[in-house]
């Protein structure tokens, strides 16, 4: 498995887009594939202020649900609502048409304590 | 470390995702729970069983034993037959679920991978002061369950007995590739199906026979995921789940099984008698929810504000696409339709006691 070198990645699976004070946010391919048919993601209406490490949503699989955390501080700029209609875009399109949130950042610097692409390959994701 | 089943070579090439299960590493899934789901459902579905567990129980007082340590009467089987029952501790809580089978001497029971140790145990304990030797035979068993409305002609094709003889919980001794077996028309989908239990040692071959005979059928592997979401849809117990050391048979809806009125004594008997009689305070229901909401094992669930009940099994039903589960709840609350809420992070979502099975349309042949 490759992951994206131009994203910026979580322990918690998240994946992180940077440009300039907004952040494009999903979770990696690695993690819709350890959860499996995703049947149902829920996100936080626009507006919301969200914190960097701290849960966001959720996103129910077909047996298991798993809390969404958000990699960087802010308020939700804009949300996926592709994903109301087909969850399963986060299973098929992980970094592309399965992205979830969008963060008005409110600290950028925050984006040093995320890991770059070859770092999150190298994490022990089980331990996880 | 976990061991592996006969097939787990099999499971890699044909790109199972393998997951620790029961002391086994198991392929949880091949191409996705939902597709596998509905592949079983439609067409046909393999999906290697060998790691649940296999006691044989010979001797002359075989039969008398057997009815001792299980609730369902295994006088009424007649040879070849199948019978689902359940062993209770003396307090009426369930050991485990099995299948147990009658040949002419003995009996052949089925019981769950992650319960065998203790089973075998408690079985040992009991079977002081009767006539029997019990034999773990599960290493020596390799099992299979070919599932789907198209097992029938599927296995046909390589199988020597008249399969459309087999009735529903029947069995018999055949060969299928040659290689000789128990074949079972029985399974845990809610679909027409077959287990079969052979040599390990003819494991490759007789996965390779199936997948070249099931080739117009469009067989394919199927993993542990489409197992639990095909059994939670017909409301079959899941030992953990449904089920347990602290759930009576009568309480999980199992009533159908517990012969309380079979010659003999059996093991909680008693306790399950007084059940009866002063009747069960809480009953295992399925119920659906409304919206996109999921039930998971352990939420609760509630009723003008007080607990009245905990989920026991939930899952995002792929024939049904909503959310299904099964809970203890209050007896006064088990009929069908009654509403109730489930939290779910905090919140009360409204949901129902519905019929079950959840999936009525089940191509299983009737007994």
């Amino acid at each position: 498995m490759s992951f994206p070198t131009d994203l910026k990645y979580s322990a918690s699976h998240e994946w992180a887009k940077i440009e300039g004070d907004l952040a494009t946010v999903g979770i990696t391919d690695f993690a819709a594939g350890e959860l499996g048919d995703i049947v149902f993601v829920e996100l936080p209406a626009v507006g919301t202020k969200v914190s960097a490490g701290k849960p966001f949503g959720t996103v129910e699989a077909v047996k298991a649900v798993s809390d969404l955390n958000a990699p960087l501080s802010g308020e939700v700029a804009e949300i996926n609502s592709n994903l109301e209609a087909t969850p399963d875009l986060v299973n098929k399109d992980a970094y592309g048409q399965g992205w979830m949130l969008k963060i008005k950042l409110s600290d950028p610097a925050e984006a040093a304590k995320l890991m770059d692409a070859a770092a999150y390959d190298a994490m022990d994701k089980h331990g996880h | 470390m976990e061991k592996k089943t006969p097939f787990y070579q099999q499971h890699l090439a044909a790109g199972g995702k393998m997951v620790p299960f029961a002391g086994y590493l198991m392929p949880v899934q091949f191409a996705g729970i939902i597709e596998e789901h509905r592949h079983v459902r439609t067409k046909a579905g393999l999906f290697d069983v060998s790691h649940m567990g296999e006691i044989e129980v010979r001797g002359p007082e075989a039969l008398k034993f057997v009815s001792c340590v299980t609730v369902n009467d295994p006088a009424a089987l007649a040879l070849r037959q199948v019978q689902y029952s359940a062993m209770c501790y003396p307090d009426g809580g369930i050991v485990d679920d099995l299948l147990v089978y009658r040949y002419p001497e003995h009996f052949f029971l089925v019981v769950n991978a992650s319960n065998l140790d203790k089973d075998f145990a408690w079985l040992q304990e009991q079977a002081k002061g009767f006539d029997v030797s019990l034999k773990n035979t599960s290493d020596q068993v390799a099992q299979l369950a070919l599932q789907g409305p198209k097992a029938e002609p599927l296995l046909q094709k390589i199988c020597d007995l008249k399969l459309s003889e087999m009735k529903f919980y029947w069995f018999a001794t055949g060969k299928v590739d040659g290689v000789e077996m128990l074949v079972s028309r029985t399974g845990y989908t809610g679909e027409d199906g077959f287990e079969l239990y052979f040599d390990p040692r003819q494991a490759d071959r007789i996965w390779q026979a199936l997948f070249a005979a099931g080739q117009e059928f469009e067989l394919r592997p199927i993993g542990l995921g489409a197992r639990d979401s095909l059994r939670l849809e017909m409301k079959y117990a899941l030992y953990g789940h449904d089920i347990d050391q602290t759930t009576s048979p009568l309480e999980a809806g199992l009533g159908w099984i517990t012969k309380l009125k079979k010659p003999g004594d059996f093991i909680g008997k008693e306790v399950l008698l007084k059940q009866k009689a002063e009747g069960i305070k809480r009953k295992l229901v399925g119920f659906e929810l409304e919206g996109n909401a999921f039930p998971r094992q352990h939420y609760k669930m509630f009723k003008d504000g007080a607990q009245v009940g905990e989920v026991a099994s939930g899952v995002f039903s792929p024939s049904l696409s909503k959310g299904i589960g099964t809970g203890y709840i209050k007896a006064e609350l088990s009929a069908v339709g009654t509403p109730f809420q489930v939290e779910i992070r905090g919140k009360l979502i409204p949901a129902r006691v519905v019929e079950t099975p959840f999936w009525k349309q089940g191509t299983v042949k009737k007994a």
